[in-house]
């Protein structure tokens, strides 16, 4: 992952969101990965989990390059035989969020921090109290869970871990009837192929 | 999926029978339309070996001299007859040899099967004997790659495997099965060819929208240039295309993989694109009004300086694969889908015209191309032999009918620009990766997709000796392919860029080669060397006229250059006549 700082940006770059639903096979992330690393593209978040479909999995994956670029990687990935189908976004496009966890000692946090005040200021919540240490937890973009690290480190945080990126498509109308499609040998025109003229600004589709 | 394809497999549901992996392997192969497979065996790989020792009958298997031999023998013959090309090869360093012809037939969207022998599943991941990481070593040069370590997937995969290599843009897919699975016995329920996969799209729906404007700018076109890739020959779409650019009146120029699509001497070919291409084709490039690309992908060796291609042309492109839409030049028109099916709705959409005033401009640059660089080349008065020459007095000879297979280099764009071709699937050559090497292996394939054709391979001296095991494999199938040496006693293309590009600074381009013709004989190849003019045409009559392969060695100038020339980094108007 990344550790370059995300104020730095380049003209023309910004995050997207790639999302990529395909079927659940072994090498599937490999090959996927390889369009990135082949053109020497950083990923700075990827997640991959079963998504609502019954062996469908979906991708969530972030990157600070331009539409021109990010375009051309989602019809690379759409080529893969495995892929059903790939949109990206911008920030703007998508509700996203970061889950973040963060273990501090539990005698410094209860002694001197107003422990109620700081989960609620922050929307975290504790997922674990033992005697020796205590696990918070919080979700959000990334400058909250930043945050939240600020806040923690001088009562001895031990621990902080975050997770990758998920985002949900604003527009998105979900991908169960578009599967369905898929699924017969000639698909519909609703299918959404070959329409990226008409439709460019909106979501990406091919 | 599974259960309802093997219902599907067998309709009555109850006949099975119990196989091994590797029978079951070889009745795919056979259910397939496999004839021929190309190949070289080892431990991993035994159980198919031993399986396909009951299949002699049914299925030839050509023994190779190296496994990328193999692979390229695959291409070969998968270039001339259309088919998928089918290569085995055992595991470790067995496969691994296979990674440049996976390379080369993946760039150059070739069909191939390639079955790799792997070690026991238990050993997966213990660095054991000849084991490598196959599948990730080839994901990057494989349209799709699977592991099979159950002898019940085999079937399946088999069939996804060549629906996958022969189906929307074709490319090679590597099945990688352990040797356990090629033992282990199963209940096998017979073979269904696959013919849809849910993720798999192969041919983007066709939009009728997109088909009107192109019609619609084709027909207010005043300058319109039509420039077509090998597409038009995978989508099998040769005579859809003739009739486009025939009704169109167009002028017509090609990729160095498209040639051939329509003949040599079609009155609207006005010949080959590119950094060696024709000189009309490139200036008038940059003149066109509207640009229809077809079945080409724009490689930089066609496109030279990307911004300064096209910029005053409308771009229509027509190709399967819709990843190459707006990948290198920006579009006006994406006619997503298949040739065979856009080429033909376009047709109908224009009118019948003729572009007599704007095709004349390409035939005055061809005088001034013929008279710069051309007729010099072709028809030499004085001086050593010339690459050009040996090329013309071949066409004279076949008359345009026979297959030409090019390995990579100077003798490549020669033979490329003049050789003359009737017909389709004629031209055989590494396009995308350049593979030096490539010519021999490729030949013999060659010759095995198109039995009833003259197989002419035209190689370097430095090409030829990178593949030149590939003799034996001559000798042993005792299969028909004509050795065309161009020896010029340098790495002649690296030393035509140090002489113009690094003055003069021949660095490790000088090679020495042995007797060619000694070598030949040793395997049994009759041969001939020739460093005279008068005895080209005899030596190439006796070259084709013998019974069996034969190898001509002709000695041509050291220094020659190949020109036109589009010098990297500049724009296709820019290209040199010397």
């Amino acid at each position: 992952m990344s550790n370059q700082n995300d104020t730095e940006k380049p003209s023309g770059k910004q995050e997207y969101n790639i999302t990529v639903y395909t079927e659940n096979q072994i090498g599937l992330l490999n090959r996927i990965a390889i369009i990135f690393t082949r053109r020497k593209i950083n990923i700075h978040s990827l997640n991959t989990s079963p998504s609502e479909i019954e062996s469908i999995h979906r991708f969530n994956i972030v990157v600070q390059e331009t539409e021109d670029v990010v375009r051309k990687l989602s019809r690379q990935i759409e080529k893969q035989v495995e892929v059903l189908k790939v949109y990206f976004n911008t920030n703007e496009d998508v509700i996203w969020q970061e889950l973040a966890l963060y273990k501090v000692p539990t005698d410094i946090i209860a002694e001197k921090a107003s422990v109620e005040r700081l989960l609620r200021e922050n929307g975290a919540r504790a997922v674990v109290i033992r005697k020796d240490y205590t696990v918070f937890e919080t979700t959000g973009h990334r400058e909250e869970t930043d945050a939240l690290i600020k806040i923690l480190q001088p009562f001895g945080l031990i621990e902080f871990v975050r997770s990758a990126r998920v985002a949900i498509i604003k527009h998105s109308d979900g991908f169960n009837r578009k599967l369905r499609e898929f699924e017969k040998a000639e698909p519909g025109e609703e299918v959404a192929e070959n329409e990226y003229l008409n439709n460019g600004q909106k979501i990406f589709t091919m | 999926m599974e259960t309802e394809q093997q219902v599907l497999g067998n309709p009555t549901g109850v006949e099975t029978i119990e196989v091994s992996g590797s029978v079951a392997l070889l009745e795919a192969l056979i259910t397939e339309g496999t004839d021929v497979i190309f190949g070289y065996p080892g431990g991993a790989i035994m159980p198919i070996y031993d399986a396909l020792y009951d299949y002699k009958e049914k299925l030839n298997h050509i023994l190779v001299r190296h496994e990328q031999g193999g692979i390229h023998a695959g291409q070969g013959f998968a270039r001339t007859s259309g088919k998928v090309g089918v290569v085995f090869a055992t595991s470790g360093p067995g496969a691994t040899n296979l990674v440049t012809g996976l390379a080369d037939a993946m760039i150059d969207s070739t069909p191939l099967v390639c079955i790799t022998g792997q070690v026991f599943a238990h050993l997966l991941g213990t660095d054991a004997f000849q084991e490598t990481d196959v599948i990730n070593i080839t994901t990057p040069v494989t349209k799709w790659n699977y592991q099979i370590t159950d002898a019940t997937e085999i079937p399946e995969v088999i069939s996804k495997a060549f629906y996958i290599a022969r189906s929307g843009r074709p490319g090679p897919v590597l099945i990688d099965i352990t040797k356990n699975a090629q033992i282990q016995k199963f209940d096998y329920s017979g073979y269904t060819p696959c013919n849809h996969i849910r993720s798999y799209r192969p041919k983007p729906l066709i939009r009728k929208e997109y088909i009107t404007q192109a019609a619609e700018l084709i027909n207010q076109a005043k300058k319109p240039f039509i420039i077509w890739g090998q597409g038009v020959i995978l989508g099998e779409a040769e005579l859809e295309f003739k009739a486009f650019v025939e009704k169109s009146g167009i002028p017509s120029a090609w990729t160095i993989l498209g040639a051939g699509a329509i003949p040599t001497d079609h009155p609207l070919n006005v010949g080959m694109l590119g950094m060696h291409g024709n000189y009309g084709p490139n200036v008038l490039t940059n003149e066109c009004d509207v640009l229809i690309a077809i079945g080409m992908r724009f490689d930089d060796r066609v496109t030279g300086r990307l911004d300064k291609y096209a910029k005053q042309a409308k771009v229509i492109h027509l190709d399967i694969d819709p990843s190459e839409i707006d990948k290198n030049v920006q579009t006006t028109v994406p006619v997503w889908g298949d040739c065979k099916e856009t080429i033909p709705a376009l047709t109908e959409l224009i009118q019948q015209k003729e572009h007599t005033e704007w095709l004349q401009k390409f035939r005055d640059f061809d005088k001034k191309e013929i008279e710069a660089v051309i007729h010099n080349e072709l028809h030499p008065a004085s001086g050593e032999l010339t690459m050009g020459e040996v090329i013309h007095q071949l066409n004279e000879l076949t008359k345009g009918e026979a297959v030409i297979v090019t390995d990579v280099g100077q003798h490549q764009m020669v033979a490329c620009r003049y050789a003359k071709l009737n017909n389709t699937r004629s031209n055989v050559t590494s396009g995308g990766l350049g593979t030096m090497g490539f010519a021999l292996p490729a030949a013999i394939g060659a010759k095995f997709g198109a039995p009833n054709r003259t197989v002419v391979a035209v190689i370097g001296d430095g090409g030829f000796q990178m593949t030149i095991q590939e003799l034996g494999t001559i000798m042993q199938s005792g299969i028909d392919v004509k050795i065309l040496i161009l020896n010029n006693r340098f790495l002649g293309m690296v030393r035509q860029w140090q002489e113009l590009f690094n003055e003069h600074r021949y660095s490790f381009v000088d090679i020495a080669s042995p007797d060619f013709v000694a070598v030949a004989a040793a395997y049994g190849i009759k041969g001939r060397s020739i460093s005279e003019r008068e005895d080209i045409t005899t030596a190439l009559q006796e070259m084709l006229n013998n019974k069996g392969s034969f190898l001509l060695e002709v000695m041509v100038t050291k220094e020659n250059n190949v020109f036109p020339m589009v010098p990297q980094g500049c724009s296709v108007s820019e290209i040199r006549l010397k």
